[in-house]
């Protein structure tokens, strides 16, 4: 048996990641603490999905380290994956097998006390109790999504990272996956989200951090964050980028904003 | 954590599972193998009469090919939706979930084995159950030292583009010696007089080639799925 790797903070100092000679990331440095939901904002390839896979333990850091409390992945191993719940925007579901028997592999894959019980109740919560014994592969996209989001959280995971968790959701969906993530703040959970769902996410954040282009960038200026955001984005070809070392995070009080390329 | 041995059956079970519906890897694996053998006996059969040695090298042959078949789609259900990417975030250890693969392709093959022997047994007119241990022993450890290498390969490659070319072309050279080792065994089996000794040493090489393989694979695989 591991030990536990329970941790109340992830650090990521300085980190930058290369495939071949493409930077995906280059010296991101940020503090994601319990009980706050941060989001991660920029266009497409700005290396959010490569940020959260570094943060799931799936991909390595070329430079820099993530600390998860006060171990890097290395230290922590197997026992840290136990404390992680990572939504990717590929569903890691198996479309042959039902929504029962995801949950139930899952589970045991996990180890998880009271499987049976967790199962059902996950599946109340996706709303899929009625149709949990179809195959997956006969569910649309946004029963898909309902279910790959319980998958994730299936193991009370601390630190949980979704990537475009609203994709294929309707609204009644969206409302209840927002009133879930702010469940989860309360219970003290470390969220990471990256979205470009802006709307959706709408006074919901705690910190935003800004990418492109692999590198964080501060947000512009304006009244509301769609605002800033397009400011950053746009006005001044792709926002700063921040300096070496800077945290890149910004408090988040008014209301997101929109971009009409990016954002829904 | 979970057990070792819990992880390699919920794998193998789930793998059982999907096969069951859909029945996919099994019939076109047959299928192939069938195919195979039905060919070489029009091209080895003449007047009745069967080309000499041929039949070791026809078992091994559909084997083997059926064998690259099965193992090229392997790691394609955790590629499809990135479910490897859930697995890899499991907490077990990483090296069960390749023994629950290994186990189902060897179940598959196992399968495969039954209806390749018997075709092969008919229309070769082949004393193949003269010494029925022997040629299982053979049979078993070679395609265990086959399919252990295969399915590493096959999950190194499940991120590779042109990993249905390469898995032969990686497959081959490292396998050979079991396949030789195969042909041989079960052609020392099938003589008319059989000799005992040569089998018993292809087994004894079997074994250990199996050993070194499966420590090495289950040793590699979590380096080689980390990155």
């Amino acid at each position: 048996m591991f030990e536990l790797a329970d941790f109340d903070e992830v650090t990521v100092s300085d980190v930058s990641r290369f495939y071949g000679r493409r930077r995906a990331l280059a010296h991101i440095s940020l503090t994601c603490s319990a009980g706050e939901i941060t989001g991660l904002l920029g266009p497409n390839g700005a290396g959010k999905s490569t940020l959260l896979g570094l943060l799931a333990t799936l991909t390595q850091s070329s430079v820099g380290e993530v600390r998860y409390g006060d171990r890097t992945t290395q230290q922590a191993g197997a026992a840290l994956r136990a404390q992680v719940g990572f939504l990717s925007h590929d569903l890691q579901l198996y479309p042959e097998l039902s929504a029962r028997e995801n949950l139930e592999f899952f589970a045991g894959l996990y180890g998880l006390d009271r499987a049976a019980e967790r199962v059902v109740e996950a599946l109340v919560s996706a709303g899929l109790n009625d149709r949990a014994d179809d195959i997956v592969e006969g569910f649309s996209r946004g029963m898909r999504q309902r279910l790959a989001l319980e998958r994730a959280l299936l193991h009370s995971p601390r630190l949980v990272l979704f990537d475009e968790p609203f994709t294929g959701l309707d609204e009644e969906a969206c409302a209840a996956l927002v009133a879930r993530l702010r469940v989860l703040r309360a219970e003290r959970r470390i969220i990471l989200l990256a979205t470009h769902d802006l709307d959706a996410v709408d006074g919901l954040l705690d910190r935003v951090v800004l990418l492109r282009q692999g590198r964080m960038c501060e947000l512009g200026v304006g009244n509301s964050l769609r605002e800033r955001y397009r400011a950053a984005i746009f006005a001044h070809g792709g926002g700063r980028q921040l300096e070496k070392g800077s945290s890149g995070e910004v408090a988040v009080e008014s209301s997101p904003g929109d971009d009409p390329e990016e954002l829904r | 954590m979970t057990g070792f041995l819990k992880v390699a059956w919920l794998v193998l079970r789930k793998d059982l599972r999907v096969e069951s519906r859909s029945r996919e890897m099994l019939s076109t694996t047959i299928f192939f193998a069938v195919s195979c053998v039905l060919v070489f006996s029009f091209g080895f059969v003449r007047g009745g009469r069967v080309v000499d040695g041929a039949v070791a090298g026809i078992l091994w042959i559909a084997i083997s090919f059926s064998g690259t078949l099965a193992l090229a789609r392997a790691f394609e259900r955790e590629r499809y939706h990135n479910v490897l990417g859930g697995l890899m975030l499991a907490p077990v250890h990483r090296p069960a979930i390749y023994l629950g693969k290994l186990l189902g392709l060897l179940l598959l093959l196992g399968i495969v084995e039954v209806v390749v022997v018997a075709m092969v047994a008919f229309l070769f007119q082949a004393s193949l159950f003269q010494h029925f241990w022997r040629l299982l022993a053979i049979l078993a450890l070679g395609t265990i030292g086959f399919a252990s290498v295969g399915t590493l390969f096959s999950a190194m490659l499940v991120r590779v583009k042109n990993r249905a070319v390469l898995l032969p072309v990686l497959l081959y050279p490292v396998t050979i010696p079991v396949l030789i080792m195969g042909v041989s065994g079960t052609a020392a089996l099938l003589q008319p007089e059989p000799n005992l000794a040569m089998v018993q040493l292809w087994i004894s090489l079997l074994f250990f080639f199996d050993t070194v393989f499966l420590t090495l694979a289950l040793w590699t695989f979590e380096p080689v799925m980390t990155e």
